[in-house]
């Protein structure tokens, strides 16, 4: 998350201070990512560094306030035209984890799921709570957090779709698995479990919607 | 939405297990469900298809009776009563909500909440009265007159839970209620359900899509015909951002 752009977004409203930015900051995005004074600090040195943001010149007190420049303004500009780049995957503990239980003997990877499943469930239904907790119609702000808190909602909602989708994927490859007699049981089958766990990590297959 | 305390108990199962079938090709759809849902209190069932889901609603309404075990429904244990007493006290103390909302489309809006309470004896003004007022608490008074062709999807599925929670009625069934409808009309039914719940009555939710499910208080999974695990109910107020949506 950029709060690079956040603070030059934020400046183009006016000129603020330092906590106001923070203030503000926070209060718009429903303090799903706190800044501490460091960070806002640090990111308005380099963006006057950068001569994309100045100093306003003399105030009655003794704290800076700052503004954009006509080069800040255009890059503002250029943030708000251009997509977010989708960058690769983090490193998910839970895709970690279930990759590795696909494969690894002796573990119950539908209690895995079910675990987490209920987990998330658990999240989403709280999630759920601060948003029912909003009102229907409420200010520009209330509707900025609902959307904050939709994106967390969303995200975890695709995680309890996807652990359906390991669940079956993964009681499908038990299922193809030869029956034991006709081939040595054990070496076969984890490839195959971890090859079903690897295509629904990827979306691949019929893991594509 | 806030805690609530914990109402009496409106729809009790205890060890409900259903068979298809006999002998080896016999069918376990339910085996040893337990469950509670009290007033002011929704649950949501989930399960991929085949685990039992449905036929778990179907038994908690009277429409389908169990091999085994109790359904108590209101402080009336259905088992304890002929066919005739079930049928009374399915019709007066439970209303269902389905996907494709099941409105009779020769009947207004007030009339087809209205309906329920006319079988029940009700005297046609009294029973118009009372639509009114369910109308009124799912936000669509001023659409009593309307024909269901004449209503959107939305506003059929708030005239269904109307009904379904017309007169004296406590307990509402609604099987994938969000089922036919696109993500933020769904999101206003459930708004809707919630609403009514948390105003007097019980509900029991039957979904394949978390999204919708997250209204609920908790929600129970069910696998193999077993209620495998449960979120539990909320514990308080500001509990996740802290530790964190990851």
């Amino acid at each position: 998350m950029s709060v690079r752009q956040g603070l030059l977004a934020l400046l183009a409203e006016g000129p603020h201070h330092a906590y106001q930015l923070r203030a503000e900051f926070e209060q718009r995005t429903g303090g799903t990512w706190p800044l501490n004074m460091g960070q806002v600090s640090t990111t308005l040195d380099r963006l006057v560094r950068d001569a994309l943001v100045e100093p306003v010149e003399p105030s009655d007190d003794d704290v800076v306030r700052y503004r954009l420049t006509p080069t800040g303004r255009d890059e503002l500009a250029a943030w708000w035209r251009t997509p977010v780049v989708r960058s690769a995957p983090a490193r998910d503990e839970l895709s970690i984890k279930l990759a590795l239980a696909v494969s690894a003997p002796g573990v119950d990877v539908r209690e895995i799921v079910q675990t987490q499943r209920t987990e998330t469930m658990r999240a989403l239904r709280d999630l759920t709570r601060l948003k029912a907790d909003l009102p229907v119609a409420g200010t520009r702000e209330d509707l900025a957090w609902s959307l904050v808190l939709d994106h967390l909602v969303f995200a975890a909602e695709a995680e309890v779709r996807w652990l359906d989708h390991v669940e079956a994927r993964v009681a499908r490859a038990a299922l193809d698995r030869p029956v034991d007699g006709d081939v040595p049981p054990g070496p076969t089958s984890a490839p195959e479990a971890a090859h079903a766990a690897r295509s629904a990590a990827l979306g691949t297959e019929d893991g594509a919607r | 939405m806030s805690a609530r305390a914990a109402g009496p108990v409106v729809l009790a199962l205890r060890g409900v297990t259903r068979v298809h079938g006999t002998g080896p090709t016999a069918v376990h759809a339910l085996v040893g469900v337990d469950l509670d849902v009290r007033l002011g209190e929704l649950v949501a069932v989930m399960g991929a298809s085949g685990s039992g889901k449905s036929t778990l609603l179907n038994v908690a309404g009277g429409l389908d009776t169990p091999t085994q075990g109790t359904v108590v429904l209101g402080g009336d244990t259905l088992s304890s009563l002929d066919a005739a007493g079930r049928a009374r006290l399915r019709r007066r103390s439970v209303g269902y909500v389905f996907q494709d909302f099941n409105l009779v489309p020769t009947l207004t809006a007030a009339e087809n909440v209205a309906l329920p309470r006319e079988l029940d004896g009700v005297r046609a003004r009294e029973a118009r009265q009372e639509a009114l007022v369910a109308l009124d608490e799912v936000g669509v008074a001023d659409l009593a007159a309307r024909f269901p062709d004449e209503l959107s999807g939305g506003q059929q599925q708030r005239v269904a839970i109307a009904r379904a929670l017309v007169g004296p009625r406590r307990l509402v069934l609604a099987d994938e209620p969000t089922g036919a409808l696109d993500s933020t009309t769904g999101e206003e039914v459930m708004r809707v359900l919630r609403a009514r719940v948390d105003a007097g009555a019980a509900g029991l939710l039957v979904t394949h899509e978390p999204r919708f499910a997250a209204w609920a208080d908790r929600t129970v999974f069910v696998r193999d015909g077993a209620v495998v695990d449960g979120t539990g109910a909320p514990s308080g107020p500001e509990v996740l951002l802290a530790g964190g949506a990851r």
